[in-house]
């Protein structure tokens, strides 16, 4: 038997899915459930988006070292999402700037263009709250958890 | 007779800083862990919380918090002194009694 694909069933329906992350990597659970919800939801074939806002930035801090808590550090695996072809992570201005971060203190989190000859790119895009908004409002399906 | 406090819990999404500073009386101790480290951060929409005190009340963040979330020593807000477990251990034995801010 080979080992095809699951076909989809309705091959022309892409709905827009944006997964919201509002809450700090390691104190709860959630974070790290999100990320794994976002990569099983990848294996269907839509137009997948994530957006940070809140707390949820302190999510995707670079420099992350849990060898001290005893804990699995997750941050490594969003730099895995442009692999499954999650491109878009929408990662809120004010955000940053109530919490003293800046651009520079964020992951680097890339993927690879197809429609441009596979040239990597930077999958993070700093958006203020308006945009966010409007990103949001265009969705088919918003999941927070 | 001085207390010292714990805080968890982010003070961007809960009170639980806030209501440990109005409650913490002059010469008490708070020390900063889990999700309640970034309230040590420097130049954020909290710090002038804990700036308000920093004259009165000790302030401590636990290192292995700190490491973990990737926040750096020298985004910490002037003051605030970094520990280890073992100090922290020692910061509840100085100390009548603890209260933890959940």
């Amino acid at each position: 038997m080979s080992m095809e694909e699951p076909e989809n069933t309705h091959p022309d329906v892409i709905k827009k899915f944006m997964y919201v992350n509002r809450r700090a990597p390691y104190g709860t659970v959630y974070a790290l459930e999100t990320l794994e919800v976002v990569l099983i939801g990848a294996a269907f074939d839509q137009d997948v988006s994530l957006a940070f806002l809140d707390d949820g930035v302190f999510q995707i801090v670079k420099g992350q070292d849990t060898t001290q808590i005893g804990m699995k550090n997750f941050s490594p695996t969003f730099r895995a999402l442009g692999d499954y072809e999650v491109s878009k992570l929408y990662v809120e201005k004010e955000s940053l700037e109530e919490r003293g971060l800046a651009p520079d203190d964020l992951l680097e989190i890339t993927y690879e263009d197809e429609d441009d000859d596979w040239a990597e790119k930077p999958s993070i895009r700093i958006v203020d709250r308006t945009e966010l908004t409007k990103i949001m409002a265009a969705q088919d399906v918003i999941l927070s958890f | 007779m001085s207390i010292l406090h714990t805080v968890n819990k982010s003070p961007f999404e809960k009170t639980a800083l806030q209501s440990c500073l109005d409650h913490a009386s002059p010469g008490d101790a708070v020390i900063l862990i889990e999700d309640g480290v970034y309230g040590a951060l420097s130049r954020t929409a909290a710090s002038e919380r804990i700036a308000a005190r920093m004259n009165e009340v000790s302030f401590y963040a636990l290192g292995p918090d700190l490491l973990a979330r990737g926040v750096a020593n020298g985004s910490l807000a002037e003051g605030v002194k970094v520990v280890d477990y073992g100090e922290f251990v020692d910061l509840v034995a100085e100390h009548e009694l603890a209260q933890a801010w959940l």
